[in-house]
């Protein structure tokens, strides 16, 4: 087991390692920092000197790979590749575009979004087994049949007119809650409500379907064949034998999510005005700020991989057939 | 005066698929089982049997229905009972075991709980010990240290561990019917052997009935008290074992008997069934056994025929129905061809086949599975070779070792003089014309997005040979008639074929590039005996026409006793026992040779042995025992045995062992 | 009037050229047809069958690019949809005017006949243009128009049908009604004719309405620059359609070669693949696209002038788009094929292959890729209607196709500023949500159909 973890923790190394050089190739190889800087100023008319300038404003104006003109240890540091990429393994993310701490501004703006993520997960998750767990219970029927086609209706349309009709619905036509905003402590409450709210409609449709495919899957296999046979009702089938079964394909699907709820929901958030890092990233990305991109590419990469770890381990917790090796 | 029966089934029709064109799998059946006696339904896949089980505990699966017919249990219609009623029959006074054991089971359930869910059901009185209970009844089907496996998960468990809990689950609602499907079917005969005697004992401890559903005449003939033969839906004949066994009146019956492999009947054809049983959709007039059977006249086309009563008890479906014992397996060539050291066409020496295990942080290789560890064998031209032993022994590795369908770790193999392994890689491409293997399902065994006349040119393709396109077509059609199937199969794909003709198929495939040896794995276990017949008369009269030799690998003792001129028999990668056919099966030396075919359910009541009971389970070959790997197991141990691998003792000319008992005398 | 093939247009007819082959190879493969007689027998599979190749046949009308004149300013690639569609391409209002209005839907400063000036909502210069006094007279003419529709599409079903009933009834001896009957109520046979014949019929009574609608009105008023929504959401089919399908084929070739290999020859070439497709995906999908499209734009700006016109600049970012959502995406497909391979190398048909000499390629190419493609047809229509609504997505964060492309992502991302005024500006939403959702929930189920038929343990799910 800790040597499966270890071994999964150093393979995380090289998979790191690659998207870093992706982005690095991404931001500076397919286009220079002379080209980011035109792009900062305004195409035309710029002066070399203002871009110059531009650049040592943000620490582009070094070599890419190695530095010629350093010696020692510096040969290779004193570049963009060691500032910018290398330096993000020690979690050093340096400055926005802008001059500001990223570092900083990650720890302040995850927790407005794990208070939208976490409670929309939780609740979708128990509405989404809770609806599934129905239709399988009665499965065949019409309620299963217009449930499924109600799930399918949900999953085909856009999230946008889900945010987008809930805010004229519940926000601007009931005056329920307010449309978008954030607030710190308690008060954050009824600013929290409609974007969960919205996040768990409008993953109810492609969550009950699959839920519900898991379900029937577990239903159609031999050990509920023998469980019947034992005289056991169909709830406490359900219950006691389908449901454990199919809860851990969801569970670990859960899992494998966690880690990246700290990234906050792009959508929402930017609807929402919520001062996540959802929006944060979307701002960056319309502002171009390349050095949020990038610290926002590389912090996803970790929590993905730390996923994908958590879930092999979750896997150890919940069957037992599982041993790592 | 009989006893009143305990479950009587009248007139039971269950339908499957959509109701515009049912499937009727169980086609109006009148069914009687007594208390504490065991009644075996008999039938050949896809005749209705587990429907009608299914049926009877109102089990079926959901695209299957009752249409008509009663199931009186204990005399209270069990199909009127709503089902909160039925609820406390089911599991209670009428339990059920399933055919695969590995798959019933809940994986993420400890077995104690299983079965404790079973007790909380049905038995009021140990209603407040549950886990007690759970491991008394462990204890009472046989299952070492109950403390300890009734906190374990089913896969923690062997094969036939899993059936013994399947069976405790059924005990705890003390059953007075117990149903049980197929039971042994997925286990190897030992296992078979022990799981049997544990139903038998437990019939005699408890006095429950048993309704035993099986394809296997040789299970049916050492259990069943009373027999009920079932065709295409619905029952042929009815009789108590013994008349069944000596004397059927029905030709399904009968013939069933004589298509079986057995050492008798050597040399000569196997009796077959032509055709194959029709499919449970049609309408059927007259008897449904007409088409196939040798004994039809015009009237049996009339109408259903009506039951018979032929002496008390006996009763048959059949309007010429046959008197009179079976033949006699008559003694055929006890030993047709003599042991003559030749030129060996394969010869194998200390063939070795080692899996890598992979462990730790950097992967490192920590240990072996030893699949096959030492292995050395002689085959001649034109002769057959049986390689016999129970699943997991490594026979299967065996053979794609010597083919190079997997890279043996270590050996020898000599084929036609040539060492295979000193085979460049385009040499060893050439010389694959000369090998073939044949699988034991033959429909994974076909590419379903091919036509059958590419299937069978595959190798004429692949070696060149054959000639052009035409040349190639008229090779295939040949191959084809070759194996008995009409010409234009060629251009029809394989679904659309029965499982014996898709053996054929597989048969002519590897036909085609003119081979000397075929490794046949295990090519009937998947088939129905009357078709099984069909493909091992195939085989020899193929072997006698162009001289091929076979390496059969089979756990099946009577398909070697009919097909095989030697046998090697094979534990846990290792051979401790080869010899002629008839010197194996009728003096085994080995202990191991005699608790296997001791354990090999027999019809014939006077050949019956006495089963030797193998205790336990094959070890794992990534962990083989020390000293003789059998030891554990072995009612002979000796304190060598623990500590030393036994060298092969030399018998006869052709009979070896490798075992110390042996090397004492 | 040269025909103009933009790279996008190419890649479509040749996936065109691609599935016209697929059938005519599959019509003489008896396996290859089965799964398809299953969609054909389903009604569902069938319906919407009807309602997919109607949104094909607009996409591929708008993908036959010519220039109209000389080919001097950029607008003038225009499609073969543009000259059709024509009308409702010129009739360009000043601003925003409402569904079937014939006002704008700002006020102005109006010059009254007896020369006063007053604030008031000017008449439209097309929309509603030939009647005289809209307010008493639109109800009527809508209705009157509405009607005509009707008549004109229930007229084209009968001169299609009644011939065909009656042709079709002398050879099969069946009279006409009883034949009309078998078309349209009770299946004769095993495919779901009816289904097929009632949408298509209800396709034509819809599109003939609202053609005969639009030929005065603006069916689903006018955006901000007075351009017609209804052309807006028709021309955003070719965008959306481009988008589901283009993505997964570009990426197509990669993730067969890579998935079968990885699961045929396994060792290193195993590890490699699974380091590959796990790095990939281990970068979140938007950030990925939002660095490489923010990357192009950077290059677009730089070479503006190897671009010489915006039809084509826009297409070369759709095309960038696709081939970037493609390699986000085509890890999963990878890892599927890598698995089904796995599993299939240990086959006994494949073995039995090995046992006769087969080589390795052969063997790939013959027995594991043909039945690695159900696997590949699946995920196509599976993610079709997922990257249809990401291109919304895409849109609202600036990082979907060009703004000067009509696609619904665009539609909704220019609507949802308006959305603020009061009264609210509404009609481009509901444009872009109806041609959206009957696309999406018509693939979904089509999907869901094609599922069952290609893989039917996937289907077990479904009671």
């Amino acid at each position: 087991m800790m040597a499966y973890i270890i071994r999964r923790v150093l393979y995380a190394i090289p998979i790191l390692i690659g998207v870093n050089i992706i982005t690095f190739v991404l931001f500076f190889v397919v286009n220079s920092p002379d080209d980011m800087a035109r792009l900062h100023l305004g195409v035309k008319r710029v002066t070399p000197e203002a871009i110059q300038s531009w650049k040592r404003e943000h620490g582009y104006d070094k070599p890419l790979l190695y530095n010629a003109g350093r010696s020692g240890v510096a040969f290779l540091t004193d570049t963009i590749f060691f500032q910018n990429s290398v330096k993000l393994f020690s979690g050093d993310f340096g400055l926005s575009d802008s001059g500001r701490d990223i570092g900083y501004d990650i720890s302040q703006r995850m927790w407005p979004s794990l208070a939208i993520a976490v409670p929309t997960l939780l609740v979708g998750l128990a509405i989404n087994i809770t609806l599934s767990l129905m239709l399988a219970l009665f499965r065949a029927t019409y309620l299963d049949f217009w449930g499924v086609v109600t799930a399918v209706v949900m999953m085909s349309i856009s999230s946008l007119f889900y945010i987008i009709g809930g805010q004229f619905l519940l926000g601007k036509l009931l005056h329920l809650v307010p449309i978008s905003g954030y607030d710190t402590g308690w008060s954050a409450l009824k600013f929290l409500v409609l974007p969960v709210i919205i996040g768990v409609i409008g993953g109810i449709g492609s969550g009950v379907r699959w839920y519900r495919t898991l379900f029937l899957e577990e239903i159609g296999k031999d050990y509920v064949r023998t469980a019947r046979a034992k005289g056991l009702g169909e709830l406490r089938v359900m219950f006691g034998h389908v449901l454990r079964n199919a809860l851990i394909p969801i569970l670990t699907g859960v899992v494998v999510v966690l880690p990246l709820l700290f990234m906050g929901s792009l959508l929402i958030e930017s609807f929402f005005g919520i001062p996540g890092l959802g929006s944060y990233t979307i701002d960056a990305i319309n502002r171009q700020d390349f050095a949020i991109v990038r610290s926002m590419v590389f912090l996803g990469s970790v929590l993905y991989i730390l996923g994908l770890i958590l879930t092999d381990i979750s896997y150890t917790l919940v069957d037992p057939r599982v041993r790592l090796s | 005066m009989k006893p009143p029966a305990l479950l009587r089934v009248r007139g039971l029709h269950v339908e499957l698929g959509s109701p515009e064109r049912p499937v009727r799998a169980v086609d109006g059946i009148d069914l009687d089982v007594r208390p504490g006696e065991t009644l075996a339904l008999l039938g050949e896949s896809g005749c209705g049997k587990s429907m009608t089980a299914f049926g009877v505990m109102r089990l079926l699966p959901p695209s299957g229905r009752i249409t008509a017919g009663r199931v009186l249990f204990d005399d209270q219609d069990l199909l009127a009972l709503p089902e909160r009623e039925m609820r406390a029959v089911r599991g209670g006074s009428l339990g059920m075991i399933f055919q695969e054991p590995m798959t019933s089971l809940n994986p993420v359930m400890r077995i104690g709980d299983q079965i404790a869910e079973s007790i909380r059901l049905h038995d009021k009185e140990n209603l407040h010990r549950p886990r007690e209970r759970a491991v008394e009844l462990l204890e009472a089907v046989g299952i070492p240290d109950p403390r300890r496996r009734v906190d374990e998960y089913p896969h923690q468990l062997s094969g036939g561990m899993k059936q013994r809990v399947m069976v405790a689950i059924a005990l705890a609602g003390q059953p007075r019917l117990l149903i049980a499907d197929e039971p042994t079917t997925a286990l190897d005969v030992t296992i078979q052997a022990q799981v049997l005697s544990l139903l038998k004992d437990l019939r005699q401890r408890t006095g429950m009935a048993v309704l035993l559903i099986s394809h296997d005449l040789g299970v049916v003939a050492e259990t069943a008290d009373r027999v009920a033969v079932m065709y295409a839906g619905q029952l042929v004949e009815v009789c108590d074992a013994e008349t069944f066994f000596s004397r059927p009146a029905h030709p399904y019956g009968r013939k069933l008997f004589s298509s079986l492999p057995t050492f008798g009947k050597r040399g000569r054809e196997l009796e077959i069934i032509p055709g194959m049983v029709p499919p449970l959709d049609s309408d059927f007039s007259g008897c449904r056994f007409a088409d196939r059977c040798d004994f039809f006249q015009d009237d049996c086309r009339v109408g259903e025929p009506a039951w018979r009563d032929l002496e008390d008890g006996h009763s048959v479906r059949c309007i010429h129905p046959r008197g009179g014992p079976l033949e006699p397996a008559s003694d055929g060539e006890r030993t047709t061809r003599q042991w003559m050291p030749g030129q060996a066409l394969l010869d194998v020496d200390d063939l070795k086949v080692h899996f890598p295990i992979h462990k730790g942080v950097l992967r490192r290789v920590k240990g072996y599975v030893k699949a096959v560890d030492g292995v050395s064998l002689r085959l001649d031209s034109s002769h057959t070779l049986a390689l016999v032993g129970e699943s997991g022994c490594g026979k299967t590795t065996v053979g794609k070792g010597i083919l190079r369908l997997i890279q043996p770790t270590a050996g020898r193999v000599l084929f036609d003089g040539d060492d295979l392994a000193g085979l460049s890689a385009g040499a060893l491409r050439k010389r694959r014309a000369d090998m073939q293997i044949i699988f034991q399902d033959p429909a994974a065994s076909m590419n379903p997005r091919m036509p059958v006349g590419e299937i069978v040119a595959e190798g004429l393709r692949a070696q060149g040979l054959g000639g052009n396109r035409e040349a190639r077509q008229r090779r295939v059609a040949e191959l084809l008639e070759q194996v008995g199937l009409p010409a234009d199969s060629a251009r029809r794909y394989p679904h659309e074929f029965s499982g014996g003709q898709r053996q054929r198929i597989c048969v002519a495939r590897a036909l085609a590039v003119e081979p000397k040896l075929i490794v046949c794995d295990e090519p009937t276990s998947a088939l129905d005996v009357s078709v099984q017949a069909q493909i091992l008369n195939l085989f020899t009269e193929l072997q006698q026409r162009l001289k091929l030799s076979y390496l059969f690998i089979t756990h099946d003792i009577s398909v070697v006793s009919f097909i095989a001129h030697e046998v090697a028999v094979m534990y846990l990668g290792r051979i401790v026992e080869q010899g002629r056919v008839d010197e194996v099966l009728d003096q085994p030396k080995h202990p191991y040779t005699l608790a296997l075919l001791s354990a090999v359910p027999v019809i014939d009541s006077d050949q019956r042995r006495e089963v030797i009971r193998l205790e336990g389970d094959m070890p794992s070959p990534a962990n083989p025992p020390t000293g003789c790997h059998f030891h554990p197991r072995c009612a002979y141990a000796m304190p060598v045995c623990r500590e030393r691998y036994p060298d092969i003792s030399r018998i006869s000319a052709s009979h070896t062992a490798a075992c110390w008992l042996l090397e004492q005398d | 009037m040269t025909p103009v093939i933009l790279s996008t247009d190419a890649l479509l007819f040749l996936l065109l050229a691609g599935v016209a082959a697929f059938v005519w190879h599959a019509r003489r493969h008896e396996h290859l047809r089965r799964p398809w007689r299953h969609v054909a027998r389903s009604n569902i599979g069938m319906a919407t069958a009807v309602i997919l190749l109607a949104y094909v046949s607009l996409g591929v009308l708008d993908s036959m690019h010519f220039e109209s004149r000389g080919g001097m300013a950029s607008d003038d690639i225009i499609s073969l949809f543009d000259v059709v569609a024509s009308d409702l391409r010129e009739r360009q209002e000043k601003t925003y005017s409402a569904p079937f209005s014939a006002w704008l839907y700002t006020k102005e400063t109006l010059e009254l006949p007896d020369g006063r000036v007053a604030r008031g909502y000017p008449r439209l210069k097309w929309g509603g243009a030939s009647l005289d006094d809209p307010l008493a007279e639109r109800a009527a003419d809508i209705a009157r128009r509405a009607l005509l529709g009707l008549l004109q599409a229930l007229a084209l079903s009968a001169v299609v049908y009644l011939p065909l009933a009656w042709s079709r009834g002398r050879r099969q001896r069946v009279a006409v009604p009883a034949m009309l009957r078998g078309f349209f109520i009770e299946r004769r046979g095993e495919t779901a004719w009816p289904a097929f014949n009632i949408t298509l019929v209800a396709l034509l009574l819809c599109g003939f309405v609202m053609a005969s609608l639009a030929g005065e009105y603006h069916l689903f008023g006018t955006d901000k620059v007075g351009e017609d929504v209804f052309y807006q959401a028709l021309k955003s089919i070719r965008t959306g359609l481009l988008i589901g399908t283009l993505t997964t084929l570009v990426m197509l070739p990669a993730a067969l070669f890579l998935g079968i290999l990885a699961g045929y020859f396994r060792g290193w070439v195993d590890d490699l693949v699974q380091y590959l497709y796990t790095t990939l995906s281990s970068i979140p999908g938007v950030l990925l696209i939002a660095a490489a499209i923010l990357m192009l734009q950077v290059y677009m700006s730089e070479h503006a002038e190897e671009f010489n016109s915006l039809v084509q600049r826009a297409d070369l970012r759709l095309l960038f788009l696709c081939v970037i959502l493609g390699i986000t995406s085509w890890t999963t497909l990878c890892r599927l094929l890598r698995g089904e391979t796995l599993k299939l190398r240990e086959l006994e048909y494949v073995q039995a292959a090995q046992a006769f000499g087969v080589r390795g390629l052969t063997i790939i190419s013959r027995h594991i890729l043909p039945n690695t493609m159900h696997i590949v047809l699946i995920s196509i229509v599976l993610d079709f209607s997922g990257l249809v609504l990401a291109e919304a997505v895409l849109a609202y964060v600036n990082i979907g196709v060009d703004p000067t492309m009509n696609s619904w992502g665009n539609m909704i991302n220019s609507a949802r500023l308006e959305l603020a005024r009061e009264p609210i500006v509404w009609w481009s939403l509901a444009a872009a949500f109806v041609f959206m959702f009957v696309l999406v929930l018509a693939a979904n189920l089509f999907a869901d159909v094609v599922r069952d038929a290609f893989d039917p343990r996937l289907g077990r799910g479904r009671g």
